[in-house]
């Protein structure tokens, strides 16, 4: 069990969340951020990387998880593992990079202890002489890395919980899964692979406000109207000259031509855990050549009932609580490690559709591009909007953050709510994720 | 010597209208098929098929200074001022129609009350024309580009 080092909370927390409005100290108090990183990031499955991050035995990616740097390597046996980066002799961390190779085995750079890829010790310099008639040595598992408590890893996707208790990774995802699935379904080979490059972006604001974002159909004619309305134009243009704009231009222009009152045809589906996903997509099937050929390279693969089967799974985003967005239809990610109360890195991320047509990687590339790279021209006014909501939480102009919207509506079926007809700007999605937040706060 | 005057001019030039939000006039500088290009990964030789953090073409440039220019542009709101110093120019091909051209910039950016710096090396591919030199292909490998964001990069830089 981890060190609780904030004791007196938990009881106030209880009233803190209520079904549609949740207090601003939950986005704002250190002291709750603190208990956050204890009892949500700490515990419960974190993403750290896909497998093909690191393909060969000894390569290594550095990830934080909560407040842990931790690394996941690629073992001998080929096998994904993921260690606390510390060195158990004097506490170094034991790759400084954030990725690359370490060879047969880690080294570390202060006195030369090496370890095996599973943290297992190897080596400690003169080990006879230095430890004989102590219990240092190999048989002592406190001279080796300490291990994640559990790491799992589905379709090539890694992820590690630091808690030896709690659900399966299978269980803990539950119908969120489809966000995997969806995405290596897509690819003729049935898998995916990372494209080596991650965008990096911190935003000045709690990591809560990020995931809330993600499934709010109300905010992208508002939030993205000037991207949505440049894009158009230029669209317009290029139509009328060459007859055809590219794929990105619609994906963008779809911010002003979808009107706010056509985002309550969408739907959000909510699962336990905090899990949401918000279904439907801007004109994602086009007719043209391009998309004719990989579907041909689908049906070669899996037949024209799997292939209209998997073309036709309709989500616009998977928010996998607390920390990842997954974009499956376009093979991107936003993993969202929290670094402070007011501070949140994305790590966002492209992968490529294994035995698919080079255009198609082209076209969720070009989707990379413009939306998730530091330039972005949607996502700045996100990040403007983020902070400016941390600052208003941060006053005393009121105590209380609505998540109103369309509650009374939601249809509870099973372990899922599901929006109503015509209310996919429902708040249902925050009030989801509050519901899982306040159960894993309660839980000592 | 004539020519590497000109071209410096045309380098300082193309900093200044960045730097007084000359867009358009920014954007005319390029080519028709001109191509302006921030790779992700400075190993990167092409801009095409690859992640980069800008590769627009004048399409794009449009798309992005319409969007600055629309008023609810929200994060384009605050005071929000740039500074160019570009130096360290070194023309590398002088053949009229592929002029190859390095140089270094550093640019102070305000925005609010918060200050950044980004520095890197320009090279440029031009051509002359008969208005001038135009821009085939402008790589920005910025230094800055492989540490994290803070905040995002809201035009060219």
């Amino acid at each position: 069990m981890l060190q609780e080092r904030v004791p007196d909370l938990s009881r106030r927390l209880a009233e803190f969340v209520e079904p549609d409005r949740v207090r601003r100290e939950v986005y704002t108090d250190p002291a709750i951020f603190e208990l956050e990183i204890q009892r949500i990031h700490e515990r419960v499955w974190i993403y750290c990387g896909h497998e093909s991050q690191v393909p060969k035995a000894g390569d290594y990616y550095a990830v934080q998880i909560g407040r842990q740097p931790m690394v996941m390597v690629r073992g001998a046996d080929g096998k994904v593992n993921v260690l606390y980066n510390r060195c158990p002799h004097r506490g170094n961390m034991m790759v400084g990079d954030r990725q690359g190779s370490s060879g047969e085995f880690f080294r570390c750079s202060y006195h030369a202890w090496t370890f095996h890829h599973d943290g297992r010790l190897r080596s400690i310099p003169m080990m006879e002489s230095g430890y004989a008639g102590t219990p240092y040595g190999k048989d002592n598992p406190d001279c080796s890395m300490k291990r994640a408590a559990r790491v799992g890893n589905y379709r090539g996707f890694v992820f590690a919980s630091l808690s030896p208790d709690g659900p399966s990774l299978e269980d803990f995802l539950g119908k969120a899964i489809v966000a995997f699935d969806d995405m290596c379904d897509r690819a003729p080979r049935g898998e995916v692979e990372i494209v080596p490059n991650c965008f990096r972006v911190i935003q000045k604001s709690n990591w809560k406000i990020f995931l809330e974002n993600q499934l709010d159909a109300l905010h992208p004619s508002v939030t993205h109207q000037s991207t949505g309305r440049a894009a158009h134009e230029v669209e317009k243009d290029i139509e009328k000259k060459t007859g055809h704009a590219p794929l990105s231009y619609h994906m963008l222009s779809a911010f002003a031509t979808v009107t706010i009152d056509k985002w309550d045809n969408f739907q959000t589906l909510n699962y336990p855990h905090g899990h949401c996903i918000l279904t439907g997509y801007m004109g994602l099937r086009p007719r043209d050549p391009d998309t004719l050929a990989y579907e041909k390279t689908l049906v070669d693969a899996y037949g024209q009932k799997r292939m209209e089967e998997i073309l036709g799974v309709n989500i616009h985003h998977v928010l996998i609580y607390p920390g990842l967005s997954v974009q499956s239809p376009l093979q991107q990610l936003r993993a969202v490690r929290p670094l402070g109360v007011d501070r949140t890195l994305t790590e966002i991320w492209h992968f490529r559709l294994k035995g698919a047509p080079e255009a198609i990687y082209r076209r969720s590339l070009a989707y990379y591009n413009l939306v998730n790279s530091p330039s972005t021209l949607v996502n700045a006014d996100d990040l403007e909007n983020f902070w400016k909501v941390h600052q208003g939480l941060s006053s005393e102009g009121g105590d209380w953050v609505s998540f109103a919207r369309h509650f009374g509506r939601d249809i509870q079926k099973g372990e899922m709510v599901e929006t109503a007809a015509n209310c996919g700007t429902s708040e249902a999605p925050m009030r989801n994720q509050m519901k899982a937040w306040a159960r894993y706060m309660a839980a000592q | 010597m004539e020519l590497h005057h000109e071209v410096e001019q045309f380098l300082y030039r193309q900093a200044e209208l960045l730097d007084t939000k000359q867009w358009q006039a920014w954007i005319d500088l390029f080519a028709d098929d001109g191509v302006y290009w921030m790779p992700a990964d400075p190993a990167h030789k092409h801009w095409d098929g690859v992640p980069s953090i800008f590769a627009e073409d004048r399409n794009l440039m449009a798309v992005r200074m319409k969007r600055v220019l629309h008023p609810d542009a929200w994060s384009q709101r605050p005071l929000w001022g740039t500074n160019h110093v570009v130096s360290n120019v070194i023309l590398e091909k002088t053949s009229p129609d592929d002029i190859v051209v390095r140089s270094r910039f550093h640019m102070m950016e305000l925005r609010r009350d918060d200050v950044r710096h980004f520095a890197g090396a320009y090279r440029h591919h031009l051509k002359k024309t008969a208005e001038g030199y135009r821009i085939k292909l402008q790589r920005v490998d910025m230094t800055n580009a492989q540490a994290a964001y803070e905040y995002v990069l809201q035009v060219w830089v």
